[in-house]
């Protein structure tokens, strides 16, 4: 059963010392109740605190890390829906590279990866980590890749590779760097070891979910803690299923063997294939998704978009920068929109505008994100807040219009808005964003 | 193994609504299309009944939408101002059991064309396909009340699904619809109590159950698909759960808000970053069709032929159920 904070703050050693990271023994019990903390943090903890706390404070889903300075972190996820609360995670992205393909190859691919960062919504998205297949006969091309790819990249590296010497050769090299190791075979007593030397992380593979749990509970006893569930699936259905199964099976069941981030390998040669099932992916459990090593950026920015989509906290709206946006090309005498920074908003009204082939300055007032009825019921965006803005961002020298269009939502602002930017003419816009082009036809905005 | 499946079993069934009628039912067409009709979440066969797989549909024209993109008008080229034969070719080329009318040249801004005109738009896709019909109009009330009354009558017995009435506009769609046996989509933007208000409006006034489809707005990748996205899961579990006015199957266009987005659309040596033009459309319509697929999408109006095939494809492989299981 789980404890709340009380009841664990009770089994603490109230001192407050601060060494678990947090300030005091209190918080940190809260923190162990929400299960966004693990008891480990915690250097003074008593035995009976650990035997009490210990199957209770462990999260559902274990949090995993991949990589050296800036690792990738997985799992630690608490719902089925992100509408019950949010999924914390964001599915890691990972690229295939073969020891076949040569260290030219490689190298290219690698480089071209590290530099694309494309951002949405202020946001700088990427590919998170490398997948090296071991499948040319020399055991030594296998060190010699991953020695490429750390020198161009600080990407967390998954190593998967048939040949334990060669694999071994390939972990010496990533001593501080958190790699995870897949395991191509069943789990056996060797590959816990060199993950235990490493501190590597164990991607378990399996084809049936007895096969699973099994390798789960033995490397568990073994002592391992990073643990990475691969369950194999034949087609997209079972996938979406297999992944369904394994998170209930860890947060509805509480079933500790299945408590793990799990990956996904995606293998079509369809980009269009790829793209869909990656797409259920994302949106169905796959903390790790495997590619292969594409270099297509549509595919890419597509797919990070749906991520950013997917893993947006429902309770937080993305927002845009505060800012005067140009449509089009503007001069100082193009009409001028008002609208909030909530993103949904902002990508909609510059659409629109975009849609009817004018060109506008939008600006696009802080209201931390809210849409425009929100925003005005909270008083964050009236006659009094928008005039200020417009002051501050010294819009009256960048332009000479003096019309301001607001939205339909807010007529009721207009008076108060003039009042408080002398010298300009409100003009009240229409309530959907869809009916700007035929507003923009219907009235004279400059 | 100790591991048991936790299977999930839900008080509740969506409502399995028919689009299209044949010759015994009262129309013309050679097949009907049937979606709904579940009782587990999408795709977790193991634990419900999934009677029906969803289905995907391709879209026609009265006018030619102006903003297409290259990469898209580049396979309907010959076709696109011909509506009779653009839904023959997406019949018998792309293989779709459902053609939407899209009527959006009805609007009083966008051509205005007569309800009459409308009317032998529609007649003449009858003729050419004997796949069911979507009748989709737009958001001007007066005009779209007008025409949609129009082609319901013209339609008469057919079973087309018209789409769409939302809380402000509903009567007069919705008495046509009745009068003449046709299915209806009731939409709603993008919240749970506004989709079930209008379900509660349109039962109220004895709209038969089994012809109403849910519309909950499609927001597209990048434009809101979130929200579109767990609003369906909502819609969906509280749907299973029991509750009647939310047990409705849904549509949504990822194929109409897709290509609207300039990500579909802007040249590459515009926007370096996004990649190449000429599939970043149809990556952008797949990726939304997919997620809002695992989250309860029944109907899905798609427009790339590329798209169409790797969702019907990808339908196919997810709907189908495991030997022994």
């Amino acid at each position: 059963m789980a404890l709340s904070g009380l009841e664990i703050f009770k089994l603490l050693p109230k001192t407050n010392c601060g060494d678990c990271g947090v300030p005091t023994c209190m918080a940190f019990a809260m923190k162990l109740a929400q299960k966004k903390a693990e008891l480990a943090e915690c250097p003074h903890a008593s035995e009976e605190a650990n035997a009490a706390l210990g199957a209770a404070a462990e999260p559902p889903i274990r949090l995993v890390k991949i990589g050296g300075a800036n690792a990738l972190e997985i799992g630690n996820e608490t719902v089925m829906f992100r509408h019950e609360k949010t999924f914390f995670h964001p599915t890691g992205i990972a690229l295939e590279l073969r020891t076949s393909q040569g260290k030219e190859a490689i190298q290219e691919t690698v480089k071209s990866i590290e530099a694309y960062v494309p951002e949405r919504v202020g946001e700088d998205m990427s590919t998170d980590l490398f997948f090296l297949e071991h499948d040319s006969e020399d055991g030594a091309d296998f060190a010699a890749a991953v020695e490429v790819i750390k020198e161009n990249s600080r990407k967390g590296l998954i190593l998967s590779c048939g040949d334990r010497a060669a694999l071994k050769q390939g972990l010496e090299l990533l001593k501080d760097d958190r790699p995870a190791v897949f395991l191509r075979e069943k789990l056996a007593d060797e590959d816990i070891e060199l993950a235990q030397a490493f501190g590597a992380a164990l991607v378990l593979m399996a084809g049936s979910l007895e096969d699973l749990e099994a390798q789960a509970a033995a490397a568990r006893e073994a002592g391992l803690t990073d643990i990475i569930l691969n369950l194999e699936a034949r087609d997209t259905g079972e996938l979406l299923r297999n992944n369904t199964i394994l998170r209930r099976g860890a947060l509805k069941s509480a079933f500790k063997p299945f408590g793990y981030p799990l990956l996904s390998r995606i293998r079509s040669e369809s980009p269009f294939e790829l793209l869909a099932e990656a797409s259920i992916s994302v949106c169905k459990y796959s903390s790790i998704v495997v590619l292969p090593a594409i270099y297509d950026t549509a595919l890419l920015y597509t797919l990070f978009t749906l991520r950013q989509n997917i893993f947006t906290d429902p309770q937080k709206p993305i927002q845009v920068d505060a800012k005067v946006y140009p449509i089009g090309e503007p001069t100082a005498d193009s009409p001028v929109f008002v609208t909030t920074n909530f993103s949904l908003t902002y990508f909609m009204v510059s659409g629109e505008i975009e849609n009817s082939g004018i060109s506008a300055h939008l600006v696009i007032c802080d209201v931390e994100g809210q849409s425009v009825l929100t925003a005005w019921a909270a008083g964050k965006f009236v006659g009094e807040t928008i005039a200020k803005f417009i002051k501050d961002i010294k819009l009256e020298e960048e332009v000479r219009t003096r019309k301001l269009v607001i939205p339909g939502f807010v007529s009721q602002i207009s008076g108060d808005l003039e009042d408080s930017l002398p010298g300009w003419e409100v003009v009240v816009g229409p309530r959907e964003a869809s009916d700007i082009p035929s507003f923009i036809k219907s009235v004279s905005l400059t | 193994m100790t591991f048991e499946i936790p299977k999930e079993t839900n008080p509740g069934r969506i409502e399995a609504v028919t689009i299209g009628a044949t010759k015994e039912q009262g129309g013309t067409r050679s097949s009907t299309v049937t979606i709904g009709g579940s009782t587990a979440l999408p795709f977790l066969n193991f634990e419900g009944d999934i009677p029906h797989p969803p289905v995907v549909a391709m879209e026609v024209f009265d006018t030619p939408p102006p903003k297409w993109p290259e990469a898209l008008r580049d396979h309907f080229r010959d076709v696109i101002d011909k509506p009779a034969a653009m839904a023959k070719k997406c019949v018998e080329e792309h293989g779709v059991e459902l053609i939407s009318v899209r009527l959006e040249g009805t609007h009083p801004e966008k051509g205005d064309k007569s309800p009459e005109e409308a009317a032998e738009i529609v007649t003449e896709v009858l003729r050419s396909v004997d796949v069911p019909l979507i009748i989709t109009g737009h958001s001007h009330f007066e005009k779209t009340n007008a025409v949609m009354k129009k082609v319901c009558e013209v339609t008469a017995g057919e079973n087309c699904l018209i789409n769409y009435t939302e809380t402000d506009n509903y009567k007069t769609i919705a008495a046509a619809c009745i009068a003449y046996d046709h299915s209806l989509t009731a939409q709603s933007p993008i919240d749970v109590n506004l989709g079930k208000q209008l379900n509660i409006l349109l039962t109220d006034m004895d709209f038969p159950r089994e012809r109403i489809v849910m519309d909950p707005m499609t927001g597209t990748l990048g434009y809101g698909l979130e929200y579109t996205y767990s609003i369906m899961e909502r819609i969906r579990n509280d749907g299973l759960g029991g509750d009647r006015m939310l047990s409705f199957p849904m549509l949504v266009n990822p194929g109409y808000e897709s290509f609207q987005v300039k990500e579909a659309r802007a040249m590459e040596a515009e926007y370096p970053e996004w990649g190449d033009t000429t599939v970043r459309g149809a990556y952008w319509e797949i990726a939304t069709a997919m997620s809002l697929l695992s989250a309860g999408a029944e109907l899905l109006i798609l427009y790339h032929p590329e798209s169409v095939a790797v969702v019907k494809g990808k339908i196919r492989e997810m709907f189908a159920t495991e030997e022994g299981a």
